[in-house]
C-alpha cells in the first residue's frame, strides 16, 4: 500500500489567500477518513508554516506526503531565510513588522505550535537561500 | 421520528437543468444527471442556499400543510421570532399571537421565551465549560455542517436543546395540565423559517424523539395570519412571554448577546460559517467565549421561508424591541432543573467525505482521484454535472458516475 503526494503553490504577494493550502490538505485528510485529532493537529501545524511562508518569506511550495502510518509535511520557500534557529523557536520571538502585528500574527507562537502539534520538525535554513520546515505526524493505532 | 425525511426536494417540471444550485451548494450535494437537478441527501444541511439559487424556483421546502392542525382536539403554535419581523407597521407582538388564536390555534407558546431559557441555561453551562469557545448549536444546519466536516468542533457544541424542542416540551406539558388531555390529543405545531428546522425536528439532532407534530412554513402562514390580524378591532390581550433578549435571537448576534459575556463572535451567512469553522479548527481564533453562527444570512430572519429581506425584518424587529424588558421567562419560573434542558443524545459525527472506511482503500481511491483529475481542464465548469473538476473525479471513484465516464469538454476536443 502506497502513499499519496500532494504539493500547493503558496502565493507571498496575496495574503489573502493565506491559509488556502491547509485548508485543502484539511479536506484531503477528511476524505481519507483520518482521525480528527490528527487532523486537527495537521492543520494547526501546517497552517503556521504556510503564514509563515507568506508573511516571512514571500511564499514557496507546500508538500505533504500522506503514507500508511504517518503525516509528512515539508514548506519550502527561497525567503530570506532564519539567521538564529534555536532563537526564532523560542516562544514570543517575532520579526513581524507592525503591519502584519495589525493583523494579529506576530505572537511569536507559530514555530512553537508547529513543534508542540507535530512529533518531529525540523528547520532547515540558509540566509539568503530560504527556508525548509519539514514536519511528521504518526497515524497512531491507524 | 422520520428516518429518511427530506426537507429540500426538487420539482422535476419546474428544473430546466441550470448549474445554478450545484454551484451554490456548500456542502457538494447537488449534481445534475439527465438535465435534473439532484440531492445528494447524505451531504444535505438544509441550508437552503440551493433554494435561494434557483430563479426557476423548483426547489421545494418539505413542510406540512396547514390542515395538518385539524387532526388535533388542542392546537398550539410555536411561532419564532423571526416571524415577528415580517409584518408592515406592526408595533405590538400581541396582534401576532391574537392573530394566531384566530386563526384556529387554542394557544401559543413563543419560541423567543424557550429561547431565553436557553439563554440561560447557556450562561451558566459557560461558566463552567472546559472545551471554550462553546459553540451554538441553535442552527441545525450549521450542527450539521460540523457533523459531517467539523469532527474536531464536535464537543465544542452546546449540548442543550434548541429554543424551539424546549418551547415544544413546556407547551405540552403545560396543556395536558390545562385540558386533562392525553398527550398525544394535543398538537404542537413550529412555524418554521427554514428548511433546516424542520429536517431536525423531523429527524432529532440531540433529541431522543420528535417534540413536535409538525412543521408549518412562515410563508404559507403569512398571508392567514395577516388576514386574521388585520380584522383584530380592539388592542389585543398581553400575551407575551419573552422580553428583547428571547425576541432579539431572530438575528445573528441575538443569541451571542444573551449570553452576556465579552468574548463573543457572531457570524452569519454559510461562507462565513465556514471561515470560522476553519479558523476553529487551526487554533488561530482564540479569546473567545461563544461563537454563534447562522448559515442564513442576517440570522433566521434570513431563512428561506421568510417572506420580509432579512435586513428589513432585523430593522423592524429593533423597533419592536424598544419598550420591552429584558426578560419575560425564567427557569426558575417552571421549576425544572438543568438536565431538563440538556441534549438527549449526543449527535453522531457522518463521515459523508470520506472515500472509503478502510484507510488503505481511500488513499488509493485518493490517488485515483488525483490521476483523474490532473487530466481534467480545471475550469469547474459543472458541464458534466457536478459541481468542479475535482469532485467530477471524486463522482468517479465513488462510483456516482459509472467507470470510464469522460468530461464533456474534453471530448469535444
Ligand atoms: N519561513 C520563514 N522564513 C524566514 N523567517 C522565518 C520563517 N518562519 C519563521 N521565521 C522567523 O522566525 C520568527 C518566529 O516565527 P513564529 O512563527 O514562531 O512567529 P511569528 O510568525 O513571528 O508570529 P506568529 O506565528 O505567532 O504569528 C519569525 O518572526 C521570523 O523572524
Ligand atoms: S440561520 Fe436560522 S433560518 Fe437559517 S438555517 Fe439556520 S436555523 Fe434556519
Ligand atoms: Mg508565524
Amino acid at each position: 500500500m502506497s502513499g499519496i503526494k500532494l504539493s500547493y503553490r503558496v502565493d507571498g504577494d496575496n495574503f489573502s489567500s493565506a491559509g488556502e493550502a491547509s485548508e485543502q490538505v484539511k479536506m484531503r485528510l477528511k476524505q481519507l477518513g483520518v482521525d480528527s485529532s490528527i487532523i486537527r493537529r495537521v492543520a494547526i501545524a501546517m497552517y503556521e508554516a504556510e503564514i509563515n511562508m507568506v508573511i516571512h518569506a514571500k511564499g514557496g511550495m507546500a508538500y505533504v506526503e500522506v503514507e500508511p502510518d504517518r503525516i509528512v509535511l515539508s514548506l519550502q520557500d527561497e525567503g530570506p531565510g532564519i539567521a538564529d534557529i534555536e532563537l526564532a523557536m523560542k516562544e514570543g520571538y517575532s520579526t513581524a513588522p507592525d503591519t502584519i502585528r495589525a493583523l494579529g500574527f506576530g505572537a511569536g507562537m507559530g514555530l512553537p505550535n508547529m513543534k508542540k502539534y507535530t512529533d518531529e520538525m525540523k528547520i532547515t535554513s540558509e540566509v539568503g537561500k530560504g527556508t525548509t520546515v519539514d514536519m511528521i505526524i504518526y497515524l497512531s493505532a491507524k | 421520528m422520520m428516518k429518511n425525511f427530506y426537507s429540500v426536494t426538487l420539482d422535476p417540471e419546474k428544473c430546466k437543468g441550470c448549474i445554478n444550485c450545484m454551484k451554490h451548494c456548500p456542502t457538494e450535494a447537488i449534481r445534475v444527471r439527465g438535465g435534473k437537478a439532484q440531492i445528494l441527501y447524505d451531504r444535505c444541511i438544509g441550508c437552503g442556499e440551493c433554494i435561494r439559487a434557483c430563479s426557476h424556483h423548483a426547489k421545494k421546502v418539505n413542510y406540512d400543510p396547514f390542515s395538518i392542525i385539524d387532526g388535533y382536539e388542542y392546537k398550539i403554535a410555536l411561532p419564532p421570532p423571526s416571524l415577528y419581523g415580517q409584518f408592515q407597521n406592526l408595533t405590538n407582538i400581541n396582534y401576532v399571537l391574537q392573530g394566531l388564536l384566530d386563526l384556529g390555534f387554542d394557544d401559543v407558546f413563543e419560541v423567543s421565551c424557550g429561547a431565553e431559557l436557553a439563554s440561560q441555561v447557556t450562561r451558566m453551562y459557560i461558566d463552567h465549560a472546559h472545551n471554550l469557545p462553546v459553540i451554538s448549536s441553535a442552527c441545525p444546519a450549521v450542527v450539521e455542517l460540523i457533523l459531517m466536516r467539523f469532527h474536531n468542533l464536535k464537543d465544542h457544541l452546546l449540548p442543550i436543546l434548541a429554543p424551539v424542542e424546549i418551547a415544544a416540551k413546556l407547551a405540552r406539558e403545560a396543556a395536558v395540565k390545562k385540558t386533562g388531555l392525553a398527550p398525544e390529543k394535543i398538537g404542537i405545531f413550529f412555524i418554521s423559517p427554514c428548511p433546516a428546522k424542520i429536517f431536525t425536528l423531523k429527524t432529532g439532532l440531540g433529541s431522543t424523539s420528535s417534540k413536535v407534530d409538525g412543521v408549518l412554513a412562515q410563508s404559507d402562514v403569512y398571508f392567514r395570519l395577516v388576514e386574521k390580524m388585520n380584522a383584530i378591532k380592539t388592542e389585543p390581550d398581553e400575551r407575551m412571554t419573552s422580553g428583547l433578549l428571547g425576541v432579539g435571537w431572530a438575528s445573528s448576534g441575538g443569541e451571542a448577546a444573551g449570553v452576556l459575556k465579552e468574548k463573543y463572535l457572531a457570524a452569519d451567512g454559510i461562507e462565513n460559517c465556514i471561515s470560522v469553522l476553519e479558523a476553529l479548527e487551526n487554533n488561530t481564533l482564540t479569546d473567545v467565549d461563544f461563537v454563534e453562527l447562522n448559515a442564513c444570512p442576517g440570522g433566521c430572519v434570513g431563512g428561506v421561508l421568510n417572506v420580509e429581506n432579512p435586513f428589513i425584518a432585523r430593522a423592524k424587529i429593533k423597533k419592536l424591541r424598544k419598550y420591552m424588558p429584558v426578560t419575560r421567562s425564567r427557569i426558575e419560573d417552571f421549576g425544572r432543573d438543568l438536565s431538563y434542558f440538556a441534549w438527549e443524545k449526543d449527535p453522531e459525527t457522518m463521515p459523508v467525505f470520506r472515500l472509503d472506511a478502510d484507510f488503505g482503500k481511500a488513499l488509493m481511491k485518493m490517488q485515483q482521484v488525483e490521476d483523474i483529475y490532473a487530466q481534467l481542464p480545471k475550469l469547474d465548469c459543472g458541464l458534466c454535472g457536478a459541481p468542479s473538476c475535482r469532485s467530477f473525479a471524486e463522482d468517479v471513484v465513488s462510483g456516482r458516475l459509472p467507470e470510464g465516464a469522460v468530461c464533456p469538454r474534453l471530448k469535444e476536443e
